[in-house]
């Protein structure tokens, strides 16, 4: 592939909220390649979610304020006229959300919504629409979908609503989907097959996926390329590989050691991030991250550290102190002494 | 429809009996605290003159009004069932026959006001949604806070000044051709509109704030479908519901407007009842509104069924409360 499919620039997105505006995103740049898996990991109010939907133009512009550029195949979505950008989304890049069940209409059939998604790009038949949403349906392992077309989602579970999603998602052969914390409503038991799924099935049509989840142990199973996301910003960005291994972040190293290893190793107590994270209506001067840090000196309370590169151009982490710190290496028990 | 839902619309029916009772029970005593004789003004009406002592008793007697209250509601009840709601006792026909040559009149303005409220109510309700907090939006909330609160018997002599009176377009009284209904139809409706165009667009707003409504955008569906099909159709439950009741209203509480442009509907001939101490007919006229109301909540269950899947009447597991106990 000549060139990536999709480019986000210095992205940045606000909002008026009670108490003030709200800085949810703060210059995130970005880019997926067509077949690529990206993940990005984060807490909540990272500003993951709405670097999502800002990308499908599904933010209501105004009150949000959306700058930078979004390009798409030469074009950059942020200013396009919403009724080219709705000929993008769905059919060049389709979107898969949390709670799964409150994002199918109730009022109208399973079927329905799927041949809706297929009609909305394709000028195909009610009848034919029905057969392939059928198809659509079961390759997404919803059983006996002939009979489940007409049934009302309410009467899916949240793991079979988020197959009829991912239909709906995967229906007009998207090259890039976006899936926002697709299993985190989800039994941790159907997060696996859900996971699994989404992943077989793009990879099927070579489509491209960017993955949000706030485990960044669950990216392992899949992601090509991960960036994690603090205060709305991208705090380091890798090839999945090196996140594990050589992780160069003091907020990366945070989240990998609070995440409960099977093995038991890295001791009896779960580590965790002091602190809670910033209020996007407040985010502190200097790094966001440095109030919950362990390592912070005085130029990280006044200074935004920059994403640069570490070792390679494909390994980048924005801190001021990632020269000095030593690798980190999340295979390693206890590796910082953390760890009590 | 599953059998519990047969269920469900059988007992929908028998309420019926009990709000019957209770209805013209509260009525029949009703009229018994207040003041004045019906027997004397039946008598001072027809005659033109207060009766004598023994004229006074030997009306009463007709009208078996010197009976107990109790025996007196007994014999109403009994004869109730067999479809006889009474004679009424200024024209000495029965309340059935009364009540039934006036419906149709009530009726046809009650449907031409209800057309009018929801053909007004909501385009209005929803643009005023889409635009959000802007100009149009304001204008349109300012509008219905306007019609809102304009009682309907002062757009009334507006009306008649104007289309009446300065431009001698429309006749100001009398039933008969479309033009007669258009100006009551107005008064009627038009406060309704500002009520049900307000709700229009606060359920209209709740629902595109919902997960599904982004779906449907995330799909690349043109606006004006995810507007009316994920957004409208889902929040006409609120709208059907208030429409319900407000049909109700128009049938049963039209009496000023009628009154008014001299419209022979059910709410004249109830006014006409009340300053004669006509009984049996106020009687007929409560348990036609009781009636009324309750089969408009049925009819409102079967739309619900129609309007949300989910929705199953066996189990009474309605998104909504019942008509009833809003303000009826």
């Amino acid at each position: 592939m000549n060139g990536p499919l999709l480019t986000v620039e210095d992205l940045a997105v606000g909002f008026p909220a009670a108490g003030g505006f709200v800085r949810a995103v703060n210059g995130v740049s970005l880019s997926l390649s067509a077949g690529e898996r990206v993940g990005i990991a984060g807490e909540s109010g990272a500003g993951k979610s709405v670097t999502a939907l800002a990308i499908m133009g599904l933010l209501p512009v105004p009150p949000t304020v959306v700058t930078g550029a979004v390009r798409h195949r030469g074009k950059d979505l942020l200013t396009m006229r919403e009724r080219d950008l709705r000929l993008v989304r769905g059919r060049s890049i389709a979107m898969i959300f949390q709670d799964p069940v409150t994002c199918l209409n109730p009022r109208l059939s399973v079927g329905r919504q799927v041949v809706e998604a297929i009609r909305a790009h394709e000028p195909v038949s009610r009848r034919e629409a029905r057969g392939q949403a059928i198809e659509l349906l079961g390759r997404a392992g919803i059983p006996a979908p002939a009979r489940r077309f007409d049934d009302y989602p309410h009467t899916f579970s949240g793991g079979m609503a988020q197959r009829v999603m991912i239909a709906i998602a995967l229906s007009c052969g998207p090259e890039i989907v976006l899936a926002d914390e697709p299993t985190t409503a989800l039994d941790v038991t159907i997060e696996a097959q859900i996971v699994d799924l989404l992943v077989e099935l793009c990879d099927e049509q070579q489509a491209a996926v960017m993955f949000i989840t706030h485990d960044l142990a669950l990216l392992a199973r899949f992601a090509d390329r991960i960036l994690v996301m603090y205060g709305g910003r991208i705090m380091e960005q890798a090839p999945a590989p090196t996140i594990f291994r050589r992780t160069a972040h003091p907020y990366t190293r945070g989240l990998l050691s609070s995440v409960v290893r099977p093995d038991g190793a890295g001791g009896a107590r779960l580590a965790t991030i002091p602190g809670a994270p910033p209020s996007p209506l407040a985010l502190p001067p200097g790094c966001p991250f440095h109030p919950r840090c362990v390592h912070a000196v005085e130029r990280c309370r006044t200074e935004v550290p920059l994403l640069l590169d570490v070792s390679s151009a494909e390994h980048r982490c924005a801190c001021h102190l990632a020269a000095e710190l030593t690798p980190f290496d999340a295979a390693q028990p206890d590796p910082l002494g953390i760890r009590p | 429809m599953g059998t519990s839902q047969t269920a469900h619309l059988v007992r929908r029916v028998l309420y019926l009996v009990p709000t019957w009772l209770g209805l013209s029970l509260l009525a029949f005593v009703l009229g018994n605290v207040a003041p004045g004789d019906p027997g004397r003004a039946f008598f001072t009406r027809t005659r033109g003159r207060p009766p004598t002592p023994e004229e006074l008793a030997l009306v009463r007697e007709q009208f078996n009004l010197d009976d107990p209250l109790l025996v007196r509601f007994g014999h109403w009840v009994l004869d109730a069932m067999r479809g006889d709601l009474g004679t009424s006792f200024s024209t000495r026909r029965p309340v059935t026959e009364e009540l039934l040559s006036r419906f149709p009149a009530t009726l046809q303005l009650a449907v031409a006001a209800m057309v009018v409220a929801l053909v007004i109510a909501l385009p209005v309700g929803i643009v005023a949604a889409l635009h959000r907090n802007r100009l149009i939006d304001q204008a349109l909330r300012a509008a219905s806070m306007l019609g809102a609160s304009m009682p309907g018997f002062f757009l009334a002599y507006l009306l008649i000044i104007v289309f009446s009176v300065k431009l001698g377009l429309l006749p100001a009284i009398g039933r008969g051709g479309l033009e007669n209904l258009l100006m009551p139809a107005l008064a009627l409706g038009l406060g309704e509109s500002a009520v049900l165009a307000r709700l229009m667009r606060s359920s209209l707003l709740e629902v595109l704030g919902e997960n599904y409504v982004r779906t449907a955008r995330a799909k690349g569906l043109p606006g004006w479908k995810v507007v009316l099909r994920h957004g409208v159709g889902n929040s006409l439950g609120a709208v059907v519901t208030e429409a319900a009741l407000t049909f109700g209203f128009l049938l049963a509480f039209s009496a000023i407007i009628e009154q008014i442009f001299v419209w022979p509907g059910i709410g004249r001939l109830v006014l006409e009842a009340i300053t004669q101490r006509d009984y049996p007919v106020i009687q007929g006229f409560v348990v036609f509104a009781g009636t009324v109301f309750v089969l408009l909540n049925l009819v409102v269950d079967l739309i619900y069924v129609r309007l949300d899947p989910r929705v199953n009447l066996g189990s009474r597991r309605s998104l909504r409360g019942d008509l009833g106990s809003r303000d009826g």
